[in-house]
């Protein structure tokens, strides 16, 4: 059994895994559609997105380690961490509910990651500009994959009408966290690392509010309800998916293929 | 179970039509045909045709067109059309004498 490493909290590395780690995530969550999905094309499909949010995981948990300075590699960072040093948005480690759920999640989180990786693409640091211009091109396809879906679904019979509703009124509750400020936020804008979130508010409303509109879907009312992922309190599901990723590595430390 | 039943002609709501894919490995090269799939509309079949025919970086374009649209030769006609084909082989162009600098032709 292999014991946590200890992770220093480190405002650069704390802003960099909460993009790795809400990448990482739902990449996770998107894997568990494998041989699931509703037609094989999407199956295909849906895991693609999934490997390409894993590669986005490993580049930046291993620039994240890089600039944590205890040896710590991408494999380190993705397996040996307690549930309180993840520090993805709340939203992705929510299980992964129906076709419409999903489509819908990953609508949401891609136009978030899109807006994240076109303004990181200019970021101070070389390495993270660097895997932001090859990860914008991936956000902008799993964008408007996900989005046609929505459209389709909101859109289209009373059955899959009212499963997207349903799934826009729950996930949207967890949208407000990905805006709020905080010192993390704040200073990798003071240095140039990347933008505050609360900056990309406006532009992932717009572009949520054009889809949902195409959907035919009503863009739902703001709420006082907060999650708190980002700093590392996470909802009950994670630890759960955790147990699922971890557990072979904590088993058979350093296994590999 | 009544077999005596004909089955209806009506294509049912849950099947999506099928496509035939095209895709063009690099600029310059032809489109090839390299399998087909199931999809609502055009957009979809394109979306999807990307994420199962070029996930090995096998593409640069996609083509789809719907398999009901592309007209065949009738099986058939196989002897009348492609036989007599077989005894004209002046029709390849193998009897011209070469300089020896041509290699490789």
């Amino acid at each position: 059994m292999q014991s946590s490493i200890r992770l220093e909290r480190d405002p650069a590395v704390q802003y960099l895994l909460r993009i790795g780690d809400t990448c990482l995530i739902l990449g996770q969550r998107l894997a568990e559609w494998c041989g699931h999905a509703p037609i094989l094309e999407e199956d295909i499909a849906l895991t693609n997105m999934a490997l390409d949010l894993v590669g986005q995981a490993r580049a930046l948990l291993t620039h994240a380690g890089r600039i944590e300075g205890q040896g710590h590699d991408e494999d380190h960072l993705a397996f040996l961490r307690d549930e309180r040093d993840y520090f993805n948005v709340t939203m992705v480690e929510l299980p992964r509910g129906d076709f419409a759920f999903t489509v819908l999640r990953n609508v949401m989180v891609a136009t978030l990651l899109k807006l994240l990786w076109e303004r990181l693409a200019d970021s101070s640091d070389a390495e993270l500009a660097a895997i932001a211009g090859k990860a914008v091109k991936e956000a902008r396809y799993h964008q408007q994959h996900a989005a046609d879906w929505v459209v389709r679904l909101g859109d289209g019979t009373a059955e899959s009408r009212r499963r997207t509703e349903s799934a826009l009124k729950q996930l949207w509750l967890y949208t407000a966290e990905w805006f709020e400020s905080d010192p993390v936020d704040e200073q990798a804008q003071a240095n140039g690392l990347g933008p505050r979130w609360a900056d990309l508010r406006e532009p992932w409303q717009a572009e949520m509010a054009a889809i949902l509109d195409d959907a035919t879907l009503a863009t739902p009312a703001d709420s006082a309800f907060r999650s708190t992922g980002k700093s590392g309190l996470h909802s009950e599901h994670m630890g759960f998916i955790l147990t699922t990723m971890q557990h072979l590595q904590r088993s058979f430390p350093g296994g590999v293929w | 179970m009544d077999n005596t039943k004909e089955p209806t002609s009506a294509t049912p709501a849950t099947e999506w039509p099928l496509w035939e894919i095209f895709v063009r490995s690099r600029a310059g090269l032809d489109h090839k045909h390299c399998g087909s799939l199931h999809a609502a509309d055009p957009k979809m079949a394109i979306q999807l045709a990307r994420d199962v025919y070029t996930r090995r970086q096998e593409g640069s374009s996609i083509w789809v067109v719907r398999s009901d649209q592309i007209v065949a030769s009738d099986p058939g006609d196989k002897g009348m059309y492609f036989d007599p084909m077989e005894d004209k082989v002046y029709r390849h162009p193998t009897f011209y004498q070469l300089p020896d600098a041509v290699d490789h032709m």
